[in-house]
């Protein structure tokens, strides 16, 4: 539409004007408003779709980019940061959905109008229109370098965001730590550095877009003279009647403005592929844990677990760190029968928790096999089994939201009574009740207004809401009373009779009562046996026995 | 001083009669936030400003390019309908050629004039919200725990980053635009007056409606921009939550509810912005076809004009020139549009959390100097962290020197007791003195470089372990850190890693199991040297064995310092100079081992449990 207008403007100015044709001039004037009245409705549709469009697709590459974080393992995690994903998801997208948006409504636009506008100029003078022969290569060069400098440093500045991203992250979660040791300056200035960073290369690139602007303009404006010059000339020879040469050079600077912002969008195609190339790297991540094919066969029914020669190391799979990690575990076998509890028992960094989070296949062995009812659980649906595997983590990880609502976080269709029946058994369901809101009390992030052992029970609470067929309690009451302890344990017993259970404990007192006691030690079986075995044979049990048993002593003596 | 009431935006409250409570972003399930709100665009733009004064050179600078550059810019249709009009027509080769040259000359000025109004401006624009941002963070260090408990972490950094991007988007690109526009309007209109009076005020006639419509598309944009943004902190606190606790994610199989979960806040997102898409986006064409309309009204009333011969048609030819040029600026001002208001919505977000109160206003407390000697006292201190008491009255004495265990069952309160002496929080009733001065009356820094605190959660930074030692004490030297380290036991674990003190801990900590890192932490509060030690839980993940040897050092770090320690193993609390039994938030018992094992109470009945199990 916008193509009509000067045209029927050289028309007004050719034929009205300096034919003194008033009535053409008002037909004319009315086409006009008329053509005008067609592109604003054109415009608006175009906005109103390519708005719909560009946000569902921003939408859509989100959810897909969530979706495919959720089959990440850890390693990708530590690879990747979470800072670094959280950019990823929503500024690298936004960036991208920018750039869509204005494709959707200027690529047709403005390349059309470019188009249109070469195609009337030569329609108006091919002699003048050989002036765009010698302009277009000279921009498409300006556009293609410039992007070419720039694409790297937007891809740097991405980056940097991320490292600000991290920077606050940490202190966010660290906060109580920064105020405890009154480091509220020196964090400034380890953000200030980042911040710092950022600016630098941001800078940079926006500088550098910069130059590709003017540049252009001056090609175009240059071209303007030229036709003016030339096009002045051939009216003298009458080879070109005056309208002509304003229409022309009407056209010339639309082609102009249509070629700036073709430009334009250029540069922010660049921003975009820089953000679009951190965003595929996340899509090309290859899950660092495979699901097994055909959905796996294998099912847990009974709760049997082995442990075949299993060996392991941390950051194997994805060499995030630049030096071979120690083996945390080496070749551990043993075999937990249904039903059993065992009490896993070692020095700090003895490498407990990381081999009962092989049970749930939150990492996969480097060496060896974990096998539970016989099937190998890497050809266990992960779903599957981690319905059958509940797990309370030692650092009770809860989210923002109501207390019943992180309880039936494994089963959110769990019933209000069940979610108390679980509280209870968990000794959570006292303390939840006189909370001013009760279950329904809203948690801020990671739980921060409970104590330590609420937190644990409320986990704890998470965990039996399932009934799993195996329960792993990772040292999950270390910071529950004693009284509370036994309660716990007294109504695990009850609860979980057909369970297998594995318990990670620091007291031997919490133990005791297992079938089985494996005491871990620089990550191999120390020794293995019941309580009652172990006292008699096992200097490390022994020893651990003693440094319990020394505070009795001690307190009497 | 008070700042429990930290969500009175100082600034807002000065603008607007009534108190805003900040937004803070609906979490899950969280009330959500007042939706629409009449927030003082104006008032924002003054506060930008404020950071852009800053700039001042850069800004005058730009200012100067600015004009220059309009005038070039209109300079070149002027020449080209002199060209028109004195040599075209006339038929003056000579003229037409030295008019090119000049008209070549200005076009070279004014995109080198333009090349550099450009380059200065986006380091203005970078600075300034380097600037917001750098206030943004510093801000955020001086915000009580209440504020950070129900914001979630991501909702922040969606602030400083998402949000502060679109404010930089707009100084970048809009700014210059607007005075650009400012420049083009004020030139343009001086030159259509000058060459034809009748028409200029017929090319006007548009303006009043152009301006109405603005104000009213305005005012509903920038409500969903507002949206959107907060949608989007909302998404980004989701993300940065269920990626941080992705172990139980997994355990409980929500991969898929969390998508869905995500779906939900997303498509919100995805809603809110495109509505501020559309209802910003029609701007565009509106705006074009008022220019249309005006250049056929212009064209109209121009052919008339000629026809009659009132003036001539290089006075049209130019003067459709300028009312391009006059509308151009209203155009592109439009086309900006959604970016400015995008830009207004980003800053109020930052500027609503930089004006939340924080934990240090009003507090011009006294300085402690030197080293306290460490005498605690509580007295009727009561504190609750809603509406339910968590402590009542709770008085006790510790004299410098003492060590202090706090015993009970868990959500007692000794934990919130801590946090009280540290001013985590701050007390209802009561008083809390430290030498004889009340805390509240003190520096809150200088209270808490007194105090080493051992945290039950053994936070550690993604850096390497020697710099998360020396978190303690940033002076002190590699032989000191290490010293630390093997006080609390730590270096022998430490020596063993591959990278051993240098080795880089991972955020979400694949490298170091939980009670590595409280041993870790130990050695920060032992590198720190408090004169008071609060140890909560120091220990809970470190087996009992490794505790035992750590025993001997903790003893030597708590000689001659006040200390409270929270634990549930006898062996940590059996040696205090006073035990408080808490429970309930009320203090229970009181005394020494002997004393309460005599008593036969409270504790005697938890003791028994331990000797039970050990025996």
């Amino acid at each position: 539409m916008d193509l009509l207008q000067p045209k029927l403007m050289a028309g007004i100015v050719n034929e009205g004007v300096m034919k003194s044709n008033l009535g053409y001039i008002w037909n004319s004037g009315l086409t006009m408003i008329l053509v005008a009245l067609i592109g604003l409705i054109g415009g608006v549709g175009c906005t109103y779709y390519s708005s719909i469009a560009s946000q569902r697709f921003g939408a859509d590459l989100r959810n897909g980019l969530y979706q495919k974080v959720q089959t990440f393992s850890f390693d990708n995690l530590d690879k990747l940061t979470a800072g670094s994903l959280v950019t990823r998801l929503t500024g690298d997208v936004v960036q991208v959905q920018n750039l869509v948006q204005m494709i959707l409504r200027m690529m047709v636009r403005d390349p059309a109008l470019a188009v249109g506008s070469i195609v009337m100029a030569i329609n108006i003078s091919p002699r003048l229109a050989l002036v765009l022969v010698a302009v277009i290569p000279i921009l498409v060069l300006i556009i293609v370098l410039v992007s070419r400098m720039v694409i790297p440093l937007f891809n740097r500045m991405q980056g940097r965001l991320d490292g600000l991203n991290t920077v606050m992250r940490e202190n966010l979660s660290g906060i109580r730590v920064v105020k405890a040791f009154v480091r509220s300056a020196f964090e400034r200035e380890r953000f200030g550095k980042a911040n710092r960073d950022y600016l630098d290369i941001a800078l940079k690139a926006s500088r550098t877009v910069a130059i590709s602007m003017p540049l252009m303009m001056l090609v175009l404006n240059a071209s303007i003279v030229t036709v003016l010059w030339y096009g002045g000339a051939q009216t003298w020879e009458s080879a070109l009647p005056i309208g002509n040469l304003i229409a022309f050079l009407s056209y010339l600077s639309q082609l102009l403005f249509s070629l700036l912002s073709v430009g334009m969008m250029l540069i922010q195609i660049s921003r975009a592929k820089a953000s679009a190339d951190r965003i595929n790297e996340v899509l090309d991540t290859e899950p660092g844990m495979t699901q097994p094919s055909g959905g796996g066969a294998g099912t847990v029914t009974m709760g049997k677990i082995e442990f075949d020669r299993v060996s392991f190391a941390y950051g194997q799979e994805s060499g995030v760190t630049s030096y071979a990690m120690e083996p945390v575990l080496k070749e551990i076998s043993f075999t937990i029968l249904p039903g059993q509890t065992i009490g896993i028992l070692g020095a700090t960094g003895s490498g407990k928790s990381t081999m009962v989070s092989l049970i749930p296949r939150l990492y996969d062995p480097t060496e060896g096999n974990v096998y539970i009812d016989g099937t190998n659980v890497k050809q266990i649906e992960a779903g599957h089994l981690r319905r059958q595997v509940g797990m309370v983590l030692q650092q009770s990880i809860l989210f923002s939201g109501t207390i019943r609502d992180n309880i039936r976080f494994g089963c959110p269709d769990a019933s209000d009574t069940e979610v108390e029946a679980a509280a209870k058994a968990a000794e959570a369901h006292d303390f939840i009740i006189k909370l001013p809101d009760g279950y329904d009390t809203e948690l801020g992030q990671r739980g921060v207004n409970l104590s330590g052992g609420q937190k644990q029970r409320i986990s704890i609470a998470r965990a039996l809401l399932l009934r799993p067929r195996i329960l792993i309690l990772d040292d999950s009451t270390s910071a529950v009373d004693l009284a509370t302890e036994s309660r716990i344990q007294q109504s695990l017993k009850a609860l979980m009779a057909e369970s297998t259970c594995v318990i990670i404990a620091q007291r031997i007192s919490s133990v005791t009562e297992a079938d089985n006691i494996i005491v871990l030690e620089d990550g191999i079986i120390a020794a293995s046996g019941t309580h009652d075995e172990l006292i008699r044979t096992s200097p490390v049990y022994q020893d651990i026995h003693r440094s319990q048993q020394h505070k009795e002593v001690a307190s009497h003596g | 001083m008070d700042d429990n009431k930290s969500t009175a935006p100082q600034e807002a409250k000065k603008l607007e009669p009534a108190p805003v409570p900040p937004l803070f972003g609906a979490g899950r399930g969280r009330g959500t936030a007042p939706k629409v709100r009449a927030k003082n665009t104006a008032a924002t733009l003054k506060r930008i400003w404020s950071y852009l004064s800053i700039q001042k050179k850069g800004l005058i600078s730009v200012f100067f390019l600015i004009a220059l550059g309009a005038c070039l810019t209109l300079t070149g249709p002027y020449l080209i309908g002199t060209a028109v009009d004195d040599y075209i027509l006339k038929k003056d080769a000579g003229g037409l050629a030295s008019l090119c040259v000049l008209l070549l000359a200005v076009y070279v000025t004014g995109s080198a004039v333009s090349w550099l109004q450009t380059y200065v401006m986006s380091g203005v624009a970078q600075r300034t919200v380097w600037e917001m941002r750098r206030d943004l963070f510093a801000h955020l260090q001086e915000l009580p725990l209440r504020f950070f408990d129900r914001t979630t972490h991501g909702e922040l950094m969606s602030k400083a980053t998402n949000d502060i991007d679109n404010v930089s988007n707009t100084l970048n690109q809009s700014l210059m635009q607007l005075i650009n526009s400012t420049f083009m309007l004020i030139g343009s209109f001086t030159l259509m007056l000058l060459l034809n009076v009748w028409l200029t005020l017929v090319a006007l006639v548009t303006i009043p409606l152009v301006m109405l419509l603005a104000k009213q598309i305005a005012k509903r944009t920038k409500i969903y921009f507002r949206d959107q943004q907060q949608h989007l902190g909302e998404l980004n606190g989701y993300i940065e939550e269920t990626i941080s606790g992705q172990k139980v994610v997994k355990i409980y199989n929500r991969e898929q509810k969390s998508a869905e979960h995500f779906q939900a806040i997303n498509d919100k997102l995805a809603k809110a912005g495109t509505k501020a898409q559309i209802l910003s986006g029609t701007m565009g064409p509106i705006m074009n076809m008022m220019n249309h309309f005006s250049f056929i009204v212009l064209a109209v009333a121009g052919g008339w004009l000629a026809y009659r011969g009132f003036t001539t048609v290089g006075v049209i030819v130019s003067f459709l020139n300028y009312s391009r040029q006059f509308s151009g600026p209203v155009n592109e001002l439009a086309n900006q549009y959604n970016m400015i208001q995008s830009g207004i919505a980003g800053a109020e977000r930052v500027f609503e959390t930089i004006d939340t109160e924080t934990e240090y206003t009003g507090s011009e407390g006294k300085q402690l100097t030197g080293m306290a000697a460490g005498k605690v006292v509580f007295e009727d201190v009561t504190f609750g962290y809603g509406d339910s008491p968590i402590l009542s009255n709770i008085s006790f004495t510790a004299n410098p020197g003492d060590v202090i265990a706090l015993v009970g069952p868990t959500g007692a309160g000794k934990t919130t007791i801590i946090n009280l002496l540290t001013r985590f929080y701050e007390i209802e009733d009561g008083t809390i003195t430290i030498d004889g001065q009340e805390i509240r009356s003190l520096d809150k820094n200088s209270l808490r470089s007194q105090l080493g605190i051992v945290l039950q959660d053994a936070y550690l930074f993604s850096d390497t372990i020697r710099e998360n030692i020396r978190y303690g004490r940033l002076d002190a030297t590699d032989e000191q850190i290490r010293a630390a380290a093997k006080l609390a036991n730590a270096d022998g674990f430490i020596s063993k890693l591959p990278g051993g003190y240098d080795t880089v801990m991972s955020s979400e900590g694949g490298n170091l199991s939980h009670g590595q890192r409280q041993l870790v932490t130990i050695a920060r509060a032992i590198l720190a040297s408090p004169a008071i030690l609060i140890l909560d839980e120091a220990t809970s993940s470190v087996d009992t064995r490794t505790e035992m040897h750590i025993q001997e050092a903790m003893k030597t770090l708590m000689q001659g310092r006040t200390s409270f320690v929270i634990a549930h193993r006898l062996s940590t609390i059996r040696d205090a100079d006073q035990i408080l039994v808490v429970n309930e938030g009320r203090i229970m018992e009181r005394g020494t081992h002997d004393q309460l094992i005599d008593a036969k109470g409270f504790y005697y009945n938890l003791v028994s449990k331990q000797f039970q199990s050990v025996g």
